[in-house]
């Protein structure tokens, strides 16, 4: 890989696949939609065979016993996931994905059942908080993207004193449109960061909003985000 | 030895479960039950003479049985 100004650089992007992984399909095709490369890691593989950056897809993973993502971290891939994440590679957690991601300590918070005990399936709004992510880069600061959730378990938490510094490092980065907040997520969080703003964690899915058929494609922009950061992927 | 943990949502944290429970309960005629919280129950069997079983179990429930952002946990041993 070689940077070269402002060019998109051809990025292979991994999508887990976990027993119980549902979105995984979608994930792939967004993937290939944005200009990039797409493919599969099975949850038994030690390593990421040459990717530059990482998506988790949604479903119910090991069928979410115990907790939801509680399971899915002890997976070897996941061991592999979380070296490439330590050393600034692209990690992205779409919805199971993200509670995955909280569970194995590399996003903080956690995702709790949603304050009305419902399932919720729904196209809504999201406001892009930041544009100094791995996977938001393509967005435009401010910027209201129309994309659908469907989870139970979607409702963002963090004590106090956490809630405060992910506010303060600017570590959210969509928020719910005010009144849309689907799950009862404290400050209205729907997508988060870590420190180092190379792992993402979101409950509504961008995959699933990238085709004008489906009514939107607004979830694109957070996968071509990585083609516009390819040359910083480590090596 | 025979350990049972009991997990629960930590203090302060909204529990839906506990507060639709409670709400279901005058329903049936049971009035001012209150602070009504939804947990889980992990039994198991942990082998013995193998250094401190409740340490180690300690251990399983910081890393596994619960998550300690949002939930506490108690370690019981069950005598037979």
């Amino acid at each position: 890989m070689s940077a070269g100004g402002g060019s998109i650089f051809v990025v292979r992007v991994g999508v887990v696949v976990f027993p119980g992984s549902c979105d995984e399909a979608d994930a792939y095709q967004a993937i290939e939609r944005a200009g990039l490369e797409a493919e599969y890691l099975w949850h038994g593989e030690r390593n990421l065979r040459g990717c530059d950056a990482v998506v988790i897809p949604g479903g119910f993973s090991y069928g979410d016993y115990l907790r939801a993502g509680a399971l899915a971290r002890f997976s070897p891939v996941m061991e592999a996931v979380s070296g490439f994440a330590l050393e600034g590679g692209p990690v992205l957690g779409i919805c199971n994905g993200f509670q995955v991601l909280c569970e194995a300590g590399l996003l903080p918070g956690a995702l709790l059942l949603n304050e009305s005990l419902r399932f919720v399936c729904r196209q809504l709004h999201v406001q892009v908080e930041r544009t100094d992510s791995a996977f938001t880069g393509a967005c435009e600061q401010g910027e209201v993207l129309s994309v659908p959730v469907k989870h139970t378990t979607g409702r963002y938490f963090a004590p106090d004193d956490l809630l405060q510094r992910l506010e303060h490092e600017a570590q959210v980065v969509l928020r719910y449109v005010p009144g849309e907040n689907p799950n009862g997520s404290l400050h209205d969080i729907a997508g988060v960061v870590n420190e180092q703003r190379n792992v993402m964690g979101l409950m509504p899915h961008p995959e699933h909003a990238t085709d004008p058929l489906t009514g939107s494609t607004d979830g694109l922009k957070l996968f071509s985000s990585l083609a516009v950061r390819g040359a910083t992927v480590p090596a | 030895m025979r350990v049972r943990v009991l997990i629960r949502p930590k203090e302060g944290i909204l529990d839906p479960q506990g507060q639709a429970v409670e709400r279901a309960l005058p329903a049936l005629g049971y009035e001012g039950v209150s602070n009504v919280h939804v947990g889980r129950l992990v039994e198991l069997d942990v082998p013995d003479g193998d250094g401190d079983v409740e340490a180690r179990v300690e251990e399983m429930c910081e890393r596994l049985l619960a998550n300690p952002l949002i939930e506490s946990y108690e370690v019981q041993s069950i005598d037979d």
